[in-house]
């Protein structure tokens, strides 16, 4: 089946969770990156429970600091 | 209020703009943009602000110029080291454009500070150009519960991400990241650096946003998040869903005291 992250396509070979999903992509720090499935947050304590189906969309947004520390 | 000749030649690209033209023009000169944080951001959306002609500019910094900061820190100059950064953002707005009130608030911000320094000038907009998830956290607590708009922006590496809240019409920074990381568990520019161009391209576009708000035009970043990589030259905007339940913008916000979240001990 075929998911966007974060704008692109990847090819999952069968039905994983959120929480394999953030294993397969390499996300460093996935307790501090926020999930949106198909435009709703999934907290994070939904990841091990929720499925991702084909066509899926999942964006990962992360932290971001910089500019000047105040 | 009337221009000068001066003025006149001095915003003519702006108001040629149909967008903009005479009305818009006197708009931004009674406009006030509060800029917090001098830095890889703040200085790149001071300086297109003031010459834009954004008649009042506050400036939020307790540092002194560093020679470390001159790599992204476009406002400051090199006989400007060791100066506070709000003299030395003054000095080089009011070199560019004399036309720019700015407001100096040599401090850090805090619980304590920031609602009394938004209130001071009561601004129309604020710009965070804050490298730290406290400081960040704590700019959009304040204003979503003052009713007061903001850009907000990160950037590391070769990356960054923006999004503007506009009370009543979007999400607000914690509606989507909703406690900031721990200490020490997110790298800073610092640690990680940042490529000088990316305040620029970022704060920039920060700037743009202010503009936008002030003149009313055009679809302001609320509700998506602008995500930016410089090594694949690529901008996403990605819609961000809603909160209802946002602890301080969601339908029964439980948040009404600022927080001093715990600051890493940062030198940026």
């Amino acid at each position: 089946m075929i998911v966007k992250v974060n704008g692109n396509e990847v090819v999952l070979e069968k039905a994983i969770s959120l929480k394999e999903l953030l294993v397969v992509q390499q996300v460093r720090t996935p307790e501090y990156v926020t999930v949106q499935l198909n435009n709703e947050f999934i907290s994070a304590g939904s990841f091990e429970d929720t499925l991702i189906k084909d066509g899926d969309e999942i964006e990962f947004l992360y932290f971001m600091g910089g500019g000047q520390a105040l | 209020m009337k221009f000068t000749n001066e003025q006149m030649e001095r915003y003519s690209r702006n108001i040629i703009l149909n967008e903009v033209g005479v009305k818009g023009q006197i708009k931004l000169l009674e406009s006030k943009v509060l800029i917090v944080g001098t830095g890889g951001l703040g200085a790149p959306a001071a300086l297109y602000l003031a010459a834009a002609g954004v008649g009042t500019i506050g400036l939020v910094d307790a540092d002194a110029v560093d020679l470390s900061n001159l790599q992204r820190q476009i406002i400051h100059s090199t006989t400007k080291v060791g100066k506070p950064k709000v003299a030395s953002g003054r000095e080089a707005i009011n070199d560019l454009n004399p036309d720019v009130n700015v407001v100096t608030y040599q401090e850090w911000v805090s619980s304590a500070n920031i609602t009394d320094i938004i209130k001071d000038e009561d601004y129309d907009f604020i710009i965070d150009g804050t490298d730290n998830f406290p400081a960040k956290f704590l700019i959009n607590d304040a204003c979503v519960l003052l009713h007061k708009p903001f850009s907000h922006a990160g950037i590391i590496k070769f990356f960054g991400q923006t999004m503007t809240y506009v009370p009543g019409q979007g999400p607000c920074y914690r509606c989507v990241f909703l406690n900031p990381p721990p200490p020490n568990t997110v790298p800073t520019c610092k640690e990680a650096g940042v490529l000088g161009v990316m305040g620029g391209i970022i704060g920039t576009v920060q700037a743009t946003e202010a503009v936008k708000y002030l003149l009313g035009i055009g679809e302001l970043l609320t509700g998506r998040l602008l995500v930016f990589d410089a090594l694949e030259m690529e901008f996403r905007t990605v819609t961000l869903a809603s909160r209802k339940n946002c602890v301080v913008c969601g339908e029964n916000p439980t948040l009404k005291d600022l927080i001093d979240y715990e600051q890493r001990a940062c030198e940026l």
